[in-house]
Parts: structure tokens; C-alpha cells; sequence
């Protein structure tokens, strides 16, 4: 798979980390939410067939971490952010 | 039909006229009292011992494609039981009990062959922890052999015992596994669940639950509806996707693995060996191929093919423990989906849904694991209790702290 990285263009997933869904960033507060809410975060997935917004690391280029909307069933790649930029539009600070 | 040698030879001297369909081709009936959703392996097996242990009637399977057409056909097809923790172990020796008495259990010739599986050891560190889980194996009625370098080299002297990084300083040894024919294994159960009565529909996928007042009233499929009293899910990589029509998210991910095959060889390998420094495991196949797997790709996949990545890395495994392969032609490769759980051991457990239970998580260790889990699914849906062996295998330990991490890499998400 080439992953067409935002600042680099395109690149060998070879390059990349894989992390899993999106989602992990978006990680209850575990002192104001419940077990059952951060377990839900920690361990559980939608694990969808289809469209997948999912986190790459790029290890072996210039460390950023992106978000990849990827098919799950037939790998093609729609789209990929910089996790920077998706994190600043819900609002956090980095 | 019983098979047996007279029939063979009754059928040879008069034509072969007397072979008749191994099961039959059912429609689904309005209501069962238990439907198996996935007829691959472990589904087949549920239905199987359903019928034959616990003495249920009314069973359905229901399957999306043709039978055994997902991982049961797909996997490298070898048997073993040597695990290290409470949990597994008891689990995976009961399991490698049923293969030795399968075929006669369910008169179908499936291949079970003993050829033994050895595990290398390269390191002094990883004799430690080899030594440790083959006492675990032999305190559970498992068999374990450590084995010296000699010991080793008397059995395959052509592996690359003097690679600089990875020597070969050893084995753990386990007489008792093999391989199976893995298709056999689903038809073997089919015919078996078949003769006992249990409908077989095929083509036939659930797109809903019908689920009221918080218990299951039985499945939407493509058809039409199927009432059942209770309900057992076992599909493998399309976990996530069939539970969701129950509204469950599942503490797992669906993963491609790749499988490979030679061209025919000559007999070169009569065990299965696994190297101890790469991800890589091979047996050769009756036929001469050398059968052979390592790592998942890695990212999230209902695709049942790989990525090239892969392939190269497995090769270089393979190369770097028994350089004499190298000029063998790779004849096939194919993939299977794979439900990675969050700490690499599966589930069979009831659900918050009254009636509706699930068997899945078995990352890519299920096909050893297919006669201790249909036995087991079996006994938690008859029984409304889960079997003594499969008690660790709930869906509440990830939020209790007591995971199943078989590898000893602390209990996380993301290992796979």
C-alpha cells in the first residue's frame, strides 16, 4: 500500500507504524468518567468492513502521526491527515 | 452411510454407483431451537457435539457461503497443545484428546497425523522460558521434550544451526502434535452433525437480530427469518460485523494472515518446525509442498489476501533457518481473516443478550483449537454454564484485569 503522506508525498506503508482505529484519540478522562467508559476506549472497537479512519506512525520518515481513511476490504486509501490538524479541529491544542 | 474398508471395496467392484451426497441441502425451517451462525469449523463442531453430547434436537447452521470456505480451509492446518498458562493450557490439551480420537468419533478419515511439532531455541533466555512452559505442558497431561542441540540436529541436520545471530541451541518438542487435513475437519463435522439430524443451509447470511425485551428471538437472513431459542455465534473474522446487529462492540480486530505453499518437493521435513527468532513455522504436506506462515500484515483487514511486505518477510525468515529452500518455487499464496483479540486469547461466553452466546478471538491459533471449542460452545449453550477447561474465556476479563496474555508482553491492546 502507498500512503500519500500530507507533507512528504507518497510513501510505502513499509515506512509506517500501524496503530489501530482513530478513536484512540479520543481518550476519556479516567478520573471523571467511569472503568466502563475508559475500558470501552482501552479495549473495544468498531472494527468496521469498510471505511476505517485509523492511525499510522511514520517510524522510518519524519515521525508524524497521521489519520489514513482506508476501505478495510479493499485496502484502497481515501484520505490521510496529519493527526496534528484532526486533533486542532476538535479542539485541543496539539 | 458408514464408511469403512468392505465399502470401499463393495464400491470399487461395482462401479462406484452407490456414493451418495455427504449432506443434505435443507431449507430453513420458520424456528430451531439452536442456530449456529458460521459454518466453518468451530460452527460445524458446536453443531456436531450439540447433537451428539449434549443430545439437543432442532439445530441449525447457517452459513453465509459454502461450508468450510473461510479459515478452516485457509490455515496452516497444525495441532498442538503446548501453552504455558492455567487458562490455555487444560483448554488446548483437552482439544489435542479430541484429535486423537476424532476420526473414529465421527468416522471420517481427516488425516490426523502425530508427526510432532518442535519449537527452536536460540537463546539461553528462551531455553528458561521453554523449559518453564514445557513443565507447564507436562503438569497439565500435555507431553514435552527439551531437546539439546544434538538432539536437534539428528532430526533435521540441514537447519541453519550456525546462523551468527540466531543459532540453534535447542528445542522444545511436542510428540503429540501434527497436522490434520483441514477440510476434512468441516466436512467430517458436517457429515457427522448431518446424520444426527442438524439442517446445514448454506448461502444463507444473517443480516439482523430480532432481540425483544433484552433476549434473542432469532436471526434476519438473507432467507428470510430463522425464530431460534437460542443463538451461537461463531464466524471468526466476521466477529465484529455479526454482533453488531446485537449492538456489542467486541474487544477485537479483524486482521489478514497470510498462508503459503511450495512447489512439491521431495520428503524433507516429516514434523513441524518453528523458528524461535522470526515469526515463521513450516510442515510439508503429503503431497511434498512445504505448507508454511508467519506474522499478520498488520493493519485492519476483511480482505482475505496480503500485501507483498509480508510474503518478503516470511521468505527471509524461512531463508535465514533453513537456507536449502531457497531455490524452491513459491506456488501459492492466500489470506484469512483473522479476530485479533486484545491479548491473543479467545472467547466463548454468554452475552448481556439472554440466549445469544459467542465464540470468537482466536486470533490465528483456531484451527487447533476447533474439536475443545464446537465441545465446549456445545456445553456453555446446552448447559446455560461454560465447560470446566473454557472458564478463563469470558468476555469481562479485559475490564477485570485478567487477561489470557499467553506471550507474557504485559496485558494491552495493540500487540498484534
Amino acid at each position: 500500500m502507498i500512503i500519500n503522506h500530507p507533507i512528504l508525498g507518497p510513501r510505502d506503508s513499509q515506512e509506517f507504524v500501524y496503530l489501530g482505529s482513530a478513536e484512540l484519540m479520543n481518550r476519556p478522562d479516567g478520573m471523571t468518567t467511569g472503568v466502563e467508559a475508559f475500558h470501552n476506549w482501552l479495549y473495544n472497537r468498531d472494527n468496521p468492513a469498510g471505511e476505517h479512519r485509523e492511525l499510522w506512525y511514520h517510524e522510518q520518515g519524519d515521525r508524524s502521526w497521521l489519520v489514513v481513511t482506508r476501505n478495510t476490504v479493499t485496502h484502497e486509501i481515501r484520505s490521510v491527515e496529519l493527526a496534528r490538524d484532526v486533533a486542532k479541529a476538535m479542539g485541543r491544542t496539539k | 452411510m458408514r464408511y469403512s474398508g468392505f465399502r470401499v471395496i463393495a464400491e470399487a467392484l461395482t462401479g462406484h454407483k452407490g456414493w451418495k451426497p455427504v449432506w443434505r441441502d435443507p431449507a430453513p425451517q420458520a424456528e430451531y431451537d439452536f442456530v449456529i451462525v458460521g459454518g466453518g469449523g468451530h460452527g460445524l463442531a458446536t453443531a456436531y457435539y450439540l447433537a451428539k453430547e449434549f443430545g439437543q434436537a432442532r439445530i441449525a447452521v447457517i452459513e453465509k457461503g459454502y461450508l468450510g470456505g473461510g479459515n478452516v480451509g485457509r490455515n496452516t492446518t497444525i495441532i498442538r497443545s503446548n501453552y504455558l498458562l492455567d487458562g490455555n493450557e487444560p483448554f488446548y490439551e483437552f482439544s489435542l484428546k479430541l484429535w486423537e480420537g476424532l476420526e473414529q468419533d465421527f468416522n471420517y478419515n481427516a488425516m490426523v497425523s502425530q508427526r510432532g511439532i518442535l519449537n527452536l531455541i536460540h537463546t539461553d533466555a528462551q531455553r528458561d522460558a521453554f523449559t518453564r512452559r514445557g513443565n507447564a505442558m507436562i503438569l497439565n497431561g500435555a507431553d514435552a521434550d527439551l531437546l539439546d542441540r544434538e538432539q536437534v540436529r539428528a532430526m533435521y541436520p540441514w537447519l541453519n544451526f550456525d546462523n551468527a545471530r540466531f543459532p540453534i541451541k535447542g528445542g522444545l518438542a511436542q510428540r503429540r502434535g501434527g497436522t490434520v487435513r483441514h477440510d476434512a475437519v468441516a466436512w467430517g463435522y458436517a457429515r457427522g452433525a448431518d446424520m444426527r439430524g442438524v439442517d446445514l443451509i448454506q448461502n444463507c447470511e444473517v443480516t439482523g437480530m430480532r432481540i425483544e425485551q433484552g433476549r434473542i428471538k432469532g436471526v434476519e437472513t438473507t432467507r428470510g427469518f430463522i425464530g431460534a431459542k437460542k443463538v451461537g455465534v461463531a464466524v471468526a473474522g466476521s466477529s465484529s460485523k455479526v454482533m453488531a446487529h446485537a449492538g456489542m462492540r467486541l474487544p477485537m480486530e479483524s486482521h489478514v494472515l497470510q498462508a503459503f505453499v511450495s512447489e512439491g518437493l521431495k520428503p524433507l521435513i516429516d514434523g513441524v518446525i518453528t523458528f524461535g527468532a522470526g515469526h515463521f513455522y513450516v510442515s510439508q504436506s503429503d503431497k511434498g509442498g512445504l505448507v508454511f506462515g508467519g506474522d499478520i500484515d498488520g493493519y485492519n483487514s476483511y480482505a482475505q489476501r496480503g500485501n507483498l511486505p509480508v510474503i518478503e518477510d516470511v521468505a527471509e525468515g524461512g531463508m535465514a533457518l533453513m537456507p536449502a529452500i531457497g531455490r524452491a518455487r513459491l506456488l501459492r499464496t492466500w489470506g484469512g481473516i483473522m479476530d485479533m483479540s486484545m491479548d491473543g486469547s479467545p472467547i466463548i461466553d454468554r452475552t448481556p443478550v439472554e440466549g445469544l452466546y459467542f465464540n470468537g478471538g482466536w486470533c490465528y491459533g483456531g484451527f487447533k483449537a476447533t474439536p475443545a471449542s464446537g465441545w465446549c460452545f456445545a456445553h456453555l449453550m446446552a448447559k446455560d454454564e461454560p465447560h470446566k477447561v473454557a472458564r478463563a474465556y469470558r468476555f469481562d476479563r479485559f475490564l477485570k484485569g485478567l487477561m489470557i496474555d499467553e506471550k507474557g508482553q504485559g496485558a494491552q491492546p495493540n500487540l498484534h
